[in-house]
């Protein structure tokens, strides 16, 4: 059913991680998407698998959470690693009729497999252990400078959040839509892509007018509560460097130079 | 008690885009609901109840007529948002009102929007989840919960505010029965306990039953306006206006019809029990009485 | 024979994940055809997935459903013609609704089915006319009316497909009396006239007074009791222990007979409490005391 799909979600917890001031995990993953992109040897990413598995060890994240979110970058991974392994050119290992695999295409296409699998695990290991607010919250303040240049900062992170709040909702309503149209005998499940697409039609128009409606309720509950958008806004949850933040960014700095000097020794 | 909402004269339709003729819902409509008080607004759909409710936080302005919220016109733009933090607003879907992802972070938006120091904004979440009973579920997502929790979030985020005043718009109609106790019981508490003025819209009439006050519309006018006990004992007039009345009360009118002398101002079990035990000892009595007249008379 | 029998029915949610549920749990039931019965049970007591069960949106688990005495998942080719013999309308139905016009929507179920032009307007017609929506209104967008007449159009877009039984899932969900009588009402006459099997799920007690002939109580995903409304509410007790609440009326006969008086404490409409207070006042007594 549709109320599975996991989007961006949430492990509460407890760990050295979930503890870390948001901000400083989004700079800590997007330094470790930096690293990963610097590494140009398979050897060099082990530095990103260990830790990977070491922080996934520390914030207390199921492995099975991993393999999921895994699981949808699968053809994706055989798609590069194909073209990668047929399609490079160089000192060849395997040669069968007109299929050449070589030693680069290999290589290439391990590499960008593991970058893949890390680049996808390292994210999601952000939204395991940072709530979705939290999460818009440090965009907003990592993006707060850019309101000088008038970019609506604070209505775009409101948007967001939003949006995180009621795509559980219109999940759980198209869900409804879904059964209730299919116990009018509504076939959703045969013809070809026009009949498909007109299928949606019943499932839409219902999803759209409720959303528009929830919209306005939204909106005039949020007017009662005395909302007027970002200026004189405070906030409860106060963002604030800790330890714990000084030394993830200090084992992140050492995890790209340690890749570097890999690099240079596998060279 | 003075008077915490005033409305005189009031009026107020909705104009349609390309409809010359406005909808009226209300005409030169006067209602004071006094500082501390229950007030229930029972009405069937359509009778302009939520329309009514809208204004007492000045979501809604009357056309002609005023309303005062504590001594503040609502229709002074500069106290908006002082006439918002008195009177709180809280509607009939849960989902449709909970803005965050995270019950405390809802509990305390109202807070952040008028600029209370986050410390303080910290003890008012806490001191309003305690108060309501969802403390333990702070840290859930709101979508986590029952529609009864989810209503009681939604009351939180109000309390936090401290209004002197919640209008509920059907804040029972999407809830099972469990959701529905919980609901009335909290809004009971803030009211008895805390001193909170409560107006409550409801369908349901076990629920007015336990308000200090009841207001009855329909098309726009106030029908009736008292105590519980005597809006349901005119059974015949609120039946005529598709409203209903309880159970207790229905039986004792009923037996009033077929010639009973019964009290209609009944709500309760106990109370309706009472009554019927009266009743009977009563008629028994007469029984026993004739009985003898008749053995004499022998 | 039974319109509806299930044999050991189960359904658990999310097997194998740390979030597993089993809702419903070894149920056998009859339903006989033509029956009227309300289906009460707390939030999360499984009622809601055994009626979806009913109309195939669910899969068992484990056990078998049957519908007019065929195996519902023997053959899925044959699955949607078995779905078409169970109507069912969703809590808010008045939310499905999409088409330009309410005459459309109503059509939208038979349509599915492939009947005839004629067959699928002469049914939208009758239809209508059970929850009395006028020939303008038919042609209005359903956009345009009330909460209360839009949820007879999209009622009326399940009672066109004429199905053998129909499943209601608390109809009267955020109405006032007035709707919710009227509803009501007219659920009950399609009932009487067509002589269909009629489920209705509801929170309310009086109401499932009022309207049936059997009630179907769930607690904790099992059966708790399926019988006449009578040998149902003969054991108010039971129920008002599972948490779900009596009709007041019957908590006032239950307080007398608890003060001694010699009363029948199933009573739970307002007809019948008359009746047994005038037997008791004009017949109780005793008169040689």
């Amino acid at each position: 059913m549709l109320k599975d799909i996991t989007i961006g979600q949430f492990f509460p917890g407890d760990s050295f991680i979930h503890k870390m001031d948001p901000r400083m995990k989004i700079i800590a993953t997007l330094l470790y998407i930096i690293m990963l992109f610097v590494a140009s040897h398979p050897l060099s990413l082990i530095v990103g698998i260990l830790l990977l598995v070491l922080l996934y060890q520390v914030s207390g994240i199921p492995l099975k959470m991993v393999t999921k979110s895994l699981k949808p970058v699968v053809p994706v991974i055989l798609f590069t690693s194909v073209l990668n392994i047929f399609f490079v050119s160089g000192e060849a290992l395997f040669k069968f009729f007109f299929i050449t695999i070589t030693k680069e295409g290999l290589t290439l296409a391990i590499l960008m497999s593991l970058r893949i699998l890390c680049l996808i695990a390292g994210s999601s290991l952000l939204t395991y252990t940072t709530s979705p607010i939290e999460l818009t919250d440090a965009i907003e303040r990592l993006l707060n400078p850019l309101k000088k240049f008038k970019v609506p900062v604070h209505e775009l992170s409101m948007m967001m959040t939003i949006a995180l709040r009621f795509i559980p909702t219109l999940i759980e309503e198209t869900d409804k839509i879904i059964n209730a149209q299919k116990a009018r005998g509504a076939d959703m499940e045969s013809g070809g892509l026009m009949q498909r697409a007109k299928a949606l039609v019943p499932i839409l128009i219902p999803l759209f007018v409720s959303s528009f409606r929830r919209a306005d309720e939204l909106a005039m509950a949020m007017e009662c509560r005395c909302y007027r958008g970002g200026d004189g806004r405070t906030r409860m949850k106060q963002l604030k460097y800790g330890h714990r933040d000084w030394i993830a960014l200090a084992v992140m700095v050492l995890c790209i130079a340690a890749v570097l000097l890999l690099n240079h020794i596998l060279g | 008690m003075s008077d915490f909402i005033e409305a005189r004269g009031i009026s107020f339709s909705y104009a349609m885009d390309d409809d010359p003729n406005p909808i009226r819902v209300f005409e030169d409509l006067d209602l004071k609901i006094k500082e501390g008080e229950m007030v229930a607004i029972l009405g069937h759909n359509g009778s302009g109840k939520s329309t009514l409710a809208k204004h007492f936080n000045a979501i809604l302005m009357p056309d002609e007529g005023m309303i005062t919220v504590n001594g503040m016109d609502t229709r002074n733009g500069d106290l908006l948002y002082d006439i918002r933090q008195e009177v709180g607003m809280v509607f009939q879907n849960p989902d449709n009102q909970i803005v965050a992802t995270v019950v405390e972070e809802d509990v305390a938006f109202g807070l952040e929007n008028i600029g209370v120091p986050p410390a303080e904004i910290r003890t008012r979440v806490d001191d309003a989840l305690e108060r309501v009973g969802i403390s333990e579920y702070k840290a859930h997502a709101p979508h986590r919960l029952s529609g009864g929790q989810k209503q009681r979030v939604a009351i939180a985020g109000i309390i936090a505010m401290r209004p002197r005043c919640i209008v509920l718009d059907e804040p029972t109609a999407m809830l099972d029965p469990a959701g529905r106790r919980e609901v009335m019981k909290t809004i009971l508490d803030l009211n008895k306990n805390h001193g909170i003025t409560i107006v409550i819209i409801t369908h349901y009439m076990d629920e007015a039953a336990q308000c200090d006050r009841v207001v009855v519309m329909d098309s726009g006018s106030i029908l009736i306006d008292s105590t519980p006990e005597d809006v349901f004992s005119h059974v015949r007039m609120l039946k005529s206006v598709g409203l209903d009345v309880p159970q207790a009360t229905e039986i004792c009118y009923e037996l009033n019809k077929a010639g009973y002398t019964m009290p209609t101002e009944v709500l309760s079990v106990k109370n309706c029990a009472d009554e019927l035990q009266k009743l009977i000892e009563r008629t028994y009595a007469a029984k026993r009485k004739a009985a003898k007249l008749g053995s004499k008379n022998k | 024979m039974a319109i509806i029998k299930t044999e050991n029915l189960s359904h658990i949610y999310s097997e194998g994940t740390p979030f597993v549920k089993t809702a419903i749990d070894n149920i056998n039931l009859e339903i006989e055809e033509g029956e009227m019965v309300g289906v009460i049970g707390h939030t999360g007591s499984g009622k809601s997935t055994l009626i979806q069960h009913f109309n195939g949106l669910l899969q068992p688990t484990s056990g078998k459903i049957y519908i007019d005495g065929e195996d519902m998942w023997a053959d899925k080719a044959k699955l949607r013609d078995i779905r078409f013999k169970v109507g069912l309308v969703f809590q808010y139905p008045e939310y499905q609704l999409f088409e330009e016009t309410c005459y459309k929507d109503i059509a939208f179920g038979p349509k599915n089915m492939g009947l005839s032009e004629e067959e699928v307007d002469k049914r939208v017609r009758e239809a209508a006319a059970f929850v009395n929506l006028s020939e303008e209104q038919l042609m209005k967008s359903p956009f345009e009316l009330s909460g209360g007449q839009k949820r007879r159009v999209a009622i009326a877009g399940v009672l066109a497909m004429k199905p053998k039984v129909l499943i209601l899932d608390e109809p009267t969900a955020g109405l006032d009396p007035k709707g919710r009588d009227r509803i009501l009402g007219q659920i009950k006459e399609y009932h009487q006239e067509e002589g269909n099997t009629v489920l209705i799920v509801s929170h309310s007690m009086e109401d499932v007074a009022k309207f049936a002939k059997k009630v179907l109580v769930m607690n904790r995903s099992k059966v708790f009791m399926y019988d006449t409304v009578d040998a149902v509410f003969a054991r108010a007790k039971e129920i008002a222990e599972i948490g779900l609440a009596v009709p007041q009326i019957t908590q006032i006969f239950a307080e007398l007979k608890k003060r001694g008086y010699d009363v029948n404490p199933n009573v739970y409409t307002i007809e019948a409490a008359k009746a047994e207070l005038i037997r008791l006042l004009e017949e109780g007594g005793d008169i040689r005391a």
